[in-house]
């Protein structure tokens, strides 16, 4: 069925490999998505109709276009059209950002507002400005409602990396792959045991994480 | 960009629209008909059934559509159960979206106040009438914005089939540029097509999700 393939060889070394491939491209989209995207939800109740106009836009195309459009576009698109060449990690961790950046601010701008207008005028009357207002009044009222957010959004970030195999990284599932094409003689169905295995992995890493946020969201909420 | 290369790709992507769309919302069919029978089971923590179903629930939220479909289209036929592309791609969404919208009508049944239940107690209805005609009415108008987001979300994830060599667009974008090396082309036509079949569903779920909020309102 396959479960022995893993023991031969580096197999399961080789598909750990592949995990941390894919967990190391999320990881730091992760980490960009955050800062950019909190910085940007900040702006999005910015009253000027340019900044205005421009953030909506980028929200809708991030809304309605599959990640996975996203990707081709990044990686075959722009050596096409801007005759640039960009390594397929560097085309998904560009991706990913983009998409991340677009769900974080939309999640910091729904806890914004949230926050009663009571809370910018008396900081006003305190004297603060724009940037101090937020800074140390508003965003520590919000930090406990968008941290289970955002730790569900790196379990939506793992699940996602999980494209990049489309366009040529060698990440778990294309391990799993090539594990099964070169055993074919040896174990015909191996395909069974070794997607099994990768779709369990998957589960091991996204689960305790969006546990950890359900948690945290229970606790907080009380 | 070449306007005869892009009549030329037209009827290939239209047949390619065709599928997504079709194996997309009946996927989504679907997973609204298993999300509710799930969330129906554990709303009334039916024993051993709501366990399951809560384990499904965490499993297929918890692992990408992607690797889901390559077990169900090349693992689970090596013991011995064929199943075509197409199925593997309406049962894989179905099962991935049912776990999304199990959630979405679970929460909004759990949103719905104790005092509703007691209310209608007092005013004698029986617990079914309770439950049919005042429980479910509002948690049905509680869940629009999730299932809607949810919809969304499930006609994007419809890109992934191209992985099990269904002709979806993104298959069918794939396969131009290998064959033509028009990549301009064939990439605009794509993302043509993707807005078409999603601006009008996002159009109309803001709608929906607009009158949702009157009736949760009062008229």
């Amino acid at each position: 069925m396959g479960f022995e393939l893993l023991l031969k060889g580096n197999n399961l070394g080789r598909l750990f490999g592949g995990l941390a491939v894919a967990l190391k491209i999320s990881l730091l989209s992760v980490c960009i998505s955050l800062v950019l995207g909190t910085v940007l939800g900040s702006l999005m109740n910015d009253r000027h109709p340019l900044i205005k106009g421009v953030l909506r836009g980028y929200l809708e195309i991030v809304r309605i276009m599959p990640q996975l459009v996203l990707l081709f576009l990044a990686y075959f698109g722009t050596t096409r059209v801007l005759g640039i060449n960009i390594s397929a990690e560097t085309a998904s961790v560009f991706v990913f950002s983009f998409w991340g950046t677009a769900e974080m601010s939309d999640l910091v701008r729904g806890a914004l507002s949230g926050i009663p207008s009571v809370q910018y005028e008396s900081s006003m009357a305190l004297g603060l400005s724009d940037l101090q207002t937020l800074v140390f009044v508003i965003l520590p009222q919000i930090i406990r409602r968008m941290i289970p957010l955002s730790i569900n959004l790196i379990t939506r970030m793992i699940k996602t990396t999980s494209l990049v195999m489309m366009i040529g990284i060698v990440e778990v599932l294309k391990v799993g792959q090539q594990i099964i094409e070169a055993n074919r003689k040896i174990d015909p169905n191996a395909a069974f045991g070794i997607y099994f295995t990768v779709f369990v992995l998957y589960f091991i890493v996204c689960w305790p994480i969006s546990r950890l946020s359900k948690y945290l969201e229970k606790k907080w909420e009380a | 960009m070449d306007f005869d290369v892009l009549s030329f790709y037209f009827p290939k992507y239209a047949e390619a629209f065709l599928l997504t769309v079709r194996i997309g919302w009946l996927g989504i069919f679907l997973s609204i008909v298993i999300g509710i029978v799930s969330a129906f089971v554990i709303y009334f923590r039916v024993p051993v059934l709501s366990r399951l179903i809560g384990a499904y629930v965490e499993i297929f939220r918890n692992t990408p559509l992607l690797v889901q479909l390559f077990f169900l289209y090349f693992g689970i036929p090596k013991l011995g159960l064929n199943i075509s592309a197409e199925t593997c791609g309406i049962v894989g969404l179905g099962l991935l979206g049912g776990s999304y919208m199990s959630e979405a009508f679970r929460s909004s049944l759990g949103a719905i106040p104790n005092s509703q239940k007691e209310s209608a107690e007092a005013l004698g209805l029986t617990s079914v009438q309770t439950f049919f005609q005042v429980i479910l009415p509002e948690a049905w108008v509680l869940s629009v914005p999730a299932v809607v987001a949810n919809v969304i979300f499930l006609l994007k994830e419809t890109s992934v089939f191209s992985a099990i060599s269904l002709m979806d667009l993104m298959f069918t974008a794939k396969d131009l540029i290998g064959l033509y090396y028009d990549t301009t082309e064939a990439l605009f036509m794509l993302v043509v097509f993707y807005i078409i079949m999603l601006v009008p569903v996002s159009a109309a779920g803001s709608i929906l999700e607009k009158r949702a909020r009157y009736k949760m309102f009062g008229e």
